[in-house]
């Protein structure tokens, strides 16, 4: 195939090859670039930073933002935070959304319709924001950090998929298990989740990275800035540039205010690069992108 | 769906009696209600009671009273928000940021994905899919932040480029003027890659015969993606595009709320960030429902309306 491309390629085909190659090349380097400055950027100094606007090597190699972040109690309190609302709210959602998928997708079920039905209106119409804020609110989950990972528990699409995932699924299996005595919740914990191991981990990163990059739950639902998410004090240092959103321990030092503001970023972006090759994996393969149709 | 029909016929021959078929419930059924519990719960509570509380838009809520007890008043919000000048400029700025937004980041991904599939290296075209996926997967604040710094009039490198070029120091983040370009280029940065993905797809199912028998008829290459590759995306990009019509309302809160500032504020409120800031932050809760029920409505209109119409135009592709 690659043989009659190569020997039936005009002259202007080869010419709009080379230009798609460049233009392809250039699109992928302006995706890159940005944060060649930034990680480059955070390893520089304050002066260099104020002199030159771009430099992808800096030419003094320096630690001070990373130190100075490291040793503020606001950015550590935020990563801790950060870390556990996004471990414990991935295992919350997923079991939210897994028990409830497993048995709509049982066709014998008496009332799935109706409840498919319900979870198909409240993809369509919700609340909306102030609603929403006023149950939070009435729950008690104001600056509680439970208030991050409840209101979203289910995503209605991801249900449906996994609902969707589940019907296709070896009912032999479940038959003999059943003759073996064991329960539904036995046959579900015991053999459906085990064998569901790749959906679990796809949908895991989904809820994990949803979680990590939520901005407006903490900007709803947390007023105390010493709870405060990694997403907001990553506004408040880069977006609102303030100085002393992480806090100064010494009044004779002078924070480096350029070189925190990259260094957060790339703290930021880090968890998210680690899971990428995983999350290209699993997402390009058209998952997500699949129909939702029950 | 079919299986469902089927059994449907055969239940009522047998004609199960109520008592029977909450026998089979309990019996049976009884762990899968048991694992439905918390799915159902969540539902219910952050869900539904939203949903509930949206008749908050017809009263007067008072957090002391309760919903309850608060006053009705029926229409009050909804004219108050449909005669004051907010209403048209909130809609103008909505349908501005989704006008622009059809115009240039939607064909954007139909483009890249032309063109990545003219790519013959694989190694390549893997590389350079690997990198534009990137940014979907960052926060709206990460993107916000990094335009700050490289938009920042005290020496952004985009402003000193503008500035060697054209000799003008644009204020980027400041000015009305440049806002909506910027959600728009920021929109394409962190889009346009993961948005050839759906096009890509479709553009795997074409035969690679098709491109070879064209060769030996002596297509060259623009008329191949003329009349190949053109025509095996259009069905996927018309169904695209009218589900793009269907949330023209949906600007997304992040990106504007966090673009938005002193300045810029006249052309940034959308109704989003609105409610936002008439409800969360002023506490005007009845109004701020009012107008978020008013999108939340014409939201559905659209949605419902737009699936009509993709599913006439292809049969496969309703959403529901």
């Amino acid at each position: 195939m690659s043989d009659l491309h190569k020997l039936h390629n005009t002259k202007p085909g080869r010419v709009f090859d080379v230009i798609n190659l460049i233009f392809l090349g250039l699109a992928a380097i302006i995706t890159l670039l940005p944060f060649v400055y930034v990680v480059a950027g955070s390893f520089a100094t304050e002066s260099e930073l104020a002199r030159r606007a771009f430099f992808i090597i800096p030419e003094t190699f320096t630690l001070e933002a990373y130190r100075y972040i490291f040793t503020s109690e606001a950015f550590i309190r935020s990563i801790i935070v950060t870390v556990g609302v996004t471990a414990v709210g991935t295992l919350v959602q997923l079991f939210f959304t897994f028990t409830m998928a497993y048995p709509l997708a049982k066709r014998k079920l008496h009332g799935r319709k109706l409840l498919i039905n319900m979870v198909v209106f409240a993809m369509l119409f919700s609340g909306g924001m102030i609603p929403t804020f006023l149950v939070v609110q009435g729950l008690g989950l104001i600056d509680s950090y439970w208030a991050l990972v409840l209101p979203g528990a289910i995503n209605p699409f991801n249900l449906i998929i996994i609902k969707n995932f589940f019907q296709n699924f070896s009912v032999e299996l479940e038959e003999s298990a059943k003759i073996d005595g064991a329960s539904e919740i036995g046959i579900f914990w015991r053999i459906v989740l085990p064998l569901s191991k790749p959906i679990i981990a796809t949908f895991a990163l989904f809820y994990a990275v949803g979680i990590w990059n939520d901005f407006m739950s903490p900007l709803l639902y947390l007023n105390d800035s010493s709870k405060w998410t990694l997403q907001l004090l990553l506004r408040q240092v880069t977006i609102s540039s303030d100085p002393n959103a992480l806090g100064s321990l010494d009044p004779d030092y002078i924070p480096p205010a350029e070189g925190m503001k990259l260094a957060i970023i790339v703290i930021a972006t880090l968890p998210i690069m680690a899971v990428y090759p995983f999350l290209q994996k699993h997402f390009a393969k058209g998952l997500l992108i699949g129909s939702v149709k029950g | 769906m079919k299986a469902l029909m089927i059994g449907k016929p055969k239940d009522k021959a047998n004609k199960k009696s109520f008592t029977e078929i909450l026998k089979v419930m309990w019996i049976r059924d009884k762990w899968l209600y048991v694992l439905l519990i918390p799915g159902v719960l969540y539902f219910l509570t952050f869900r539904y009671a939203p949903m509930y509380g949206v008749i908050i838009a017809f009263k007067n809520y008072v957090p002391f009273l309760g919903i309850q007890d608060s006053q009705w008043v029926g229409l009050e919000h909804f004219t108050s928000f449909f005669g004051s000048p907010d209403f048209l400029r909130l809609l103008g700025n909505t349908l501005w940021i989704s006008f622009l937004s059809i115009a240039i980041a939607f064909p954007a991904p139909i483009f890249l994905a032309v063109l990545l599939n003219e790519v013959r290296f694989s190694i390549y075209k893997k590389l350079v899919q690997t990198c534009i996926y990137i940014p979907h997967f960052l926060s709206w604040t990460i993107v916000v932040g990094l335009t700050h710094l490289l938009f920042s009039i005290n020496g952004g490198v985009i402003v000193e480029m503008v500035e060697a070029l054209f000799g003008t120091r644009i204020n980027f983040l400041a000015d009305p003027e440049w806002f909506r370009p910027m959600i728009i280029l920021q929109g394409v940065w962190k889009g346009t890659g993961w948005g050839t993905i759906i096009f890509l797809a479709a553009l795997a199912n074409v035969s690679p015969e098709q491109y070879e028998a064209a060769i030996v008829d002596g297509a060259g290459r623009f008329r191949r993606i003329w009349h190949i590759t053109l025509p095996a995306i259009r069905g996927t990009v018309v169904i695209m595009l009218i589900l793009t019509m269907g949330s023209v309302l949906n600007t997304g809160f992040d990106q504007i709320f966090l673009m938005t500032n002193s300045l810029n504020r006249t052309v940034a409120d959308v109704f989003d960030t609105y409610v936002y800031n008439v409800g969360i932050t002023r506490g005007s809760y009845s109004y701020s429902t009012a107008v978020g029920l008013f999108k939340s409505v014409v939201g559905i209109i659209l949605i419902l309306t737009t699936d009509f119409i993709a599913k006439r135009v292809d049969k496969e592709s309703g959403l529901f």
